[in-house]
């Protein structure tokens, strides 16, 4: 059977979507279900799930299978579907809290198995179901309900996580951008393994402007690092500001001050990690320079293959099970 | 093992004594090999065809100092020309390979009974780490016993010593001498052990050989010395015909749930993280990936059950399977299983708690914590196990209802029940019930949509559609759902109307399970109820008693909850109501609440199973009274 023709109001439901108006959430929304539109995956063939927190409502509003699960558990449960499943398209909603505080174990393994999902972290930087306390992406020293006198834990860089925790495919983009998300999406979907998109999401209500650096005028221009596979890293308002290696590590340089061939050219393909994780430390809030794009992008077998090959394989060693047979297989004996 | 059967001239022994049952006990060194000693004397009992039933015991570190009392490991077994149900009270034999095996197992041992000792075992350093201050093979210690001295290490040495081994190997096979010094004594087959050895060390042949050496040396040591001129007999049991095996808890809980997901037709998903004493049901789950089980090793407790919600949601038979302790980990996403209302097995292997309590230790102590362990209103279905071949039954039961009800369930089963082993009459597979399941696969509601939670009219059951179906497309989740469309509600009404139903679909189990059943003598004024693997001593005490004229009732319960329609009517025909338990009472506090019963307990909380006398004795106490 062939994959129907969808339009994005085909991947929309009859549930009213409930997020704060001007919230960044409706903006990634409108990228998904348009770029589910165009996947060439049967609607019926992908699956959302998410945890909780603003943006694990997402599945409601999504026109495929769904769930909205518990807070943090999200890779875990994609990661049973996916592995006993793995003809469908997975997906993981998830936000800062969820997916770095109280889910940061099931994210990181989810990871380093290279399970066939894709992780969508909707990173605002706050806690907004909750009303607005800091979360593990919040920079220090921000006041908040339950930080009055300014934070004092260390943020974590999503990035530099996944690159740490042996992710095959890590990319970073911006709510507001949607060729750019959409772009993402499209790879993340088309790589085989777990993906994870860090899209940063402003929460107009109890972090607004916390991307200003990246998305207001005047100073996106100078701020945005936009990697592309095969080209030099240039950036700036005029293409004044290069990236180079130095004794192993990135730094941002102007690129008059270097010669062109010193300039550093993405390869997210590269397969050790190292600089792609010096380009996650170029920024670690966003609030200057920042790389947006893929920044890793490697091959590496899917959690999901490997185990359907054991399956394959055991059943062309040992046949297909045979209950008598098992039952029998610590020796027997008869009474007559 | 051959199921051929035993080619021992046992007749031809003319001091042999013949006996109805006998109970040994092997104890030693955590690293010495009693278990593996247990299981092949088990395996040759029953292929000799006796009725049997063991108990191992091990400290829960996996090697815990050499010599000490914490490092002692022991297995034992009652072999039976009758019909048994536990592993025995207390030992007619002991088998000490140290000191401190001696000392923390005499205190058990019958008056008159056997001790067979590695003498070489018992010099200075060792007695002092055991807390010998005086050698006990020299004092009055043993007085009143059947001593019997075995210079087993320089035996086993010469036995070996052209086999190939060498250094610290040379004395790994003192278990194999003791082994075959048993056989000997009780007149066991050493064929199947010595094939079994040839099979098991194939690939190191001088370890086989040298351990068929010690075994045989042991044996030889037995008819070759005055002391233990005197062999023992118990003859075959007459067991109902049938193929049979000897199986322990785990092995049959995983083979339970092979069957259950072939006779659903639906792929079996095992999601776990690897805890004691559970661990066993994940190694013998994933040798066979040929039946399409897919095992998935979590990083956690909680990505374990998250990951069977996960193969749930997808349409296979999905388990997860624990301790108390990971149980508790798991608490909130069995809650959102019950609120998506997907199918799926919780396995929980119990242990002595509370926290990491006695790890390798029997208890019965998370039943409150099954029915009632977690947040909201949240009902399920449990089950337990009541031996260790009742696993592979229960199992296959826990996925029925399951499947039916749409619901997670609750199997409980314990250290005892998981580690233990009996014989088994295997089942004709004929007979497993059919659990094939209907997915949805077309819309139910009006407009050609898919209403997730209309319901099925006789079990309240909502319809399973699994991701890939077209025009089925639905989001569960945990928020509460309106009762038809399961659209997200938080209308009171509603919320009443779920909750209620909930429970109800719970309830409504109670009329499609098998009603309880009194074994025993109906006129009885007492009755012996039990859960779990309390039934090998409740059962025992009950036939002793009966033996003794006394007359006794019992009945076990496999379902937990609901309970089957009928027990409230079988306690009231009972005076009184005597509810062992390994636990504080807590199926008696059930009981007495849900049925306003005057049932009385009998508890033990000591990380050992009851002793068939224990229970006698507070039978006997209610009698009289």
């Amino acid at each position: 059977m062939t994959t129907p023709t969808y339009t994005r109001a085909d991947f929309q439901t009859d549930q009213e979507v409930r997020w704060c108006p001007g919230c960044g959430d409706y903006t990634i929304l409108a990228s998904v279900q348009g770029f589910m539109a165009d996947l060439g995956v049967k609607r019926e063939e992908i699956v959302f799930i998410s945890g909780i927190g603003c943006s694990s409502r997402f599945p409601y509003y999504m026109n495929t299978y769904g769930m909205h699960t518990i807070h943090g558990r999200a890779p875990a449960i994609a990661s049973g579907l996916s592995s006993s499943r793995p003809d469908l398209s997975v997906w993981v909603i998830t936000g800062d809290g969820d997916a770095l505080s109280i889910g940061g174990n099931h994210l990181i393994h989810a990871l380093r198995r290279n399970m066939n999902i894709k992780i969508l972290l909707f990173n605002n930087q706050i806690y907004g179901l909750t009303k607005g306390q800091y979360s593990p992406t919040s920079e220090i020293g921000k006041r908040t309900k339950s930080t009055p006198m300014g934070s004092i834990d260390y943020p974590f860089n999503p990035v530099s996580l996944a690159l740490g925790a042996e992710a095959t495919f890590v990319g970073r983009t911006l709510d507001m951008d949607r060729n750019h998300t959409q772009s993402l999406l499209k790879a993340a979907h088309e790589h085989q393994g777990s993906a994870l998109i860090e899209i940063y999401q402003n929460c107009n209500v109890f972090n607004d402007k916390a991307f200003i650096a990246l998305t207001g005028k005047g100073e996106r221009e100078h701020n945005r690092i936009n990697l592309e596979a095969g080209e030099p890293i240039i950036f700036g308002a005029d293409d004044e500001k290069a990236v180079v290696l130095r004794d192993g590590q990135c730094h941002i340089v102007d690129r008059a001050a270097v010669d062109a061939s010193e300039i550093l050219v993405h390869d997210p393909e590269r397969q050790d990690p190292t600089i792609a994780f010096s380009l996650s430390r170029l920024s670690h809030n966003p609030d200057g320079p920042t790389p947006l794009g893929i920044i890793r992008k490697v091959q590496r077998p899917t959690y999901e293959s490997v185990m359907s090959a054991q399956l394959v394989e055991a059943q062309s060693d040992r046949g297909p099970g045979d209950l008598s047979a098992l039952l029998a297989s610590h020796g027997t004996w008869t009474v007559d | 093992m051959s199921d051929e059967t035993a080619t021992l001239d046992v007749s031809s022994d003319s001091d042999a004594t013949e006996v109805d049952r006998v109970v040994i006990r092997m104890a030693g060194d955590s690293g010495d090999g009693m278990q593996l000693a247990g299981t092949r004397f088990t395996d040759a009992s029953a292929v000799f065809g006796n009725d049997l039933a063991t108990l191992p015991s091990f400290p829960a570190e996996i090697r815990a100092p050499a010599g000490t009392l914490p490092g002692v490991s022991s297995f034992q077994i009652q072999i039976a020309h009758d019909d048994i149900l536990t592993a025995g009270d207390d030992p007619d034999c002991l088998v000490a390979m140290n000191p401190a095996a001696l000392k923390k197992h005499l205190p058990d041992l019958r008056k008159g009974g056997t001790v067979i000792l590695n003498e070489e075992a018992f010099v200075e350093r060792n007695l002092s780490k055991a807390g010998y201050e005086a050698n006990p093979l020299e004092d009055d210690t043993l007085t009143g016993f059947k001593v019997i001295k075995v210079p087993m290490e320089s035996l086993t040495k010469e036995a070996v010593k052209d086999t190939g081994v060498s250094g610290r190997d040379v004395l790994r096979s003192k278990n194999f001498f003791a082994l075959g010094l048993l056989s000997w004594l009780f007149n066991r087959p050493t064929d199947p052990t010595i094939e079994w050895v040839n099979e098991k060390f194939a690939k190191k042949s001088e370890v086989a050989a040298a351990n068929i050496a010690a075994l045989e040396a042991g044996y030889t040591f037995g008819f070759a010395t005055e002391a233990t001129k005197s062999t023992i007999i118990v003859k075959p049991a007459p067991l109902e015909a049938g193929t049979y095996t000897n199986v322990n808890g785990n092995t049959a809980l995983a083979w339970g749930l092979i069957a259950a997901a072939q006779q659903a037709s639906i792929p079996l998903f095992y999601g776990t993280y690897p805890i004691t004493p559970a661990s066993d049901i994940l190694h013998e789950l994933s040798r066979h990936k040929n039946f399409g089980v897919r095992t998935f090793q979590a990083e956690d407790e909680i990505a374990a059950v998250g990951s069977t919600i996960g193969a749930a949601f997808g349409g296979a038979l999905a388990v997860t399977g624990s301790s108390g302790p990971g149980i508790a980990l798991k608490s909130e996403a069995i809650s959102l299983a019950m609120m998506a209302e997907l199918p799926m097995i919780v396995v929980n292997v119990q242990r002595a708690g509370p926290s990491t309590g006695m790890p390798t230790k029997p208890e019965q102590t998370d039943l409150l914590f099954s029915l009632f362990g977690r947040h909201g209103e949240s009902p399920l279905p449990v089950v337990a196990a009541a031996s260790p071949s009742d696993a592979f039954d229960t199992a296959i039961e826990a996925a029925r209802i399951a499947l039916k009800y749409m619901t997670p369930v609750i199997l409980l089963s314990d250290n005892q029940v998981a580690n233990g082993t009996e014989p088994w009459r295997l089942p004709d597979l004929n007979d497993l019930p059919d659990l094939k399941v209907s997915f949805a696969n077309k819309p139910n509601g009006p407009d050609q949509k898919f209403l997730p939670y209309m319901r099925d009219i006789d079990t309240f059951a909502r319809p399973w559609a699994i991701p890939g179906t077209p025009g089925l497309e639905h989001r569960l989740g945990g928020l509460e759902k309106d009762s038809i469309s399961g659209n997200v509600s938080y209308d009171p009404n509603n919320h009443q109307l779920m909750t209620d139903t909930r429970a109800w679909k719970v309830d409504n189990i109670a009329n499609d399970i098998s009603p309880v059943e009194v074994e025993g003598d109906e006129d009885s004024r007492i009755l012996v109820i039990g859960w779990g693997s309390t039934h090998g001593p409740i059962t025992a005490a009950a036939r002793n008693l009966r033996k003794q004229g006394e007359k006794v009732a019992t009945t076990h319960l496999r379902h937990l909850h609901p309970f089957p329609a009928n027990l409230g009517e079988v306690l009231d025909r009972f005076e009184k109501v005597l509810v062992p338990e390994m636990n504080s009472g807590q199926l008696r506090y059930v009981l007495r609440a849900e049925f306003l019963s005057n049932a009385v307990g009998l508890d033990k909380i000591a990380g050992e199973p009851f002793k068939v006398s224990e229970i006698e004795e507070r039978i006997m106490e209610l009698i009289s009274e």
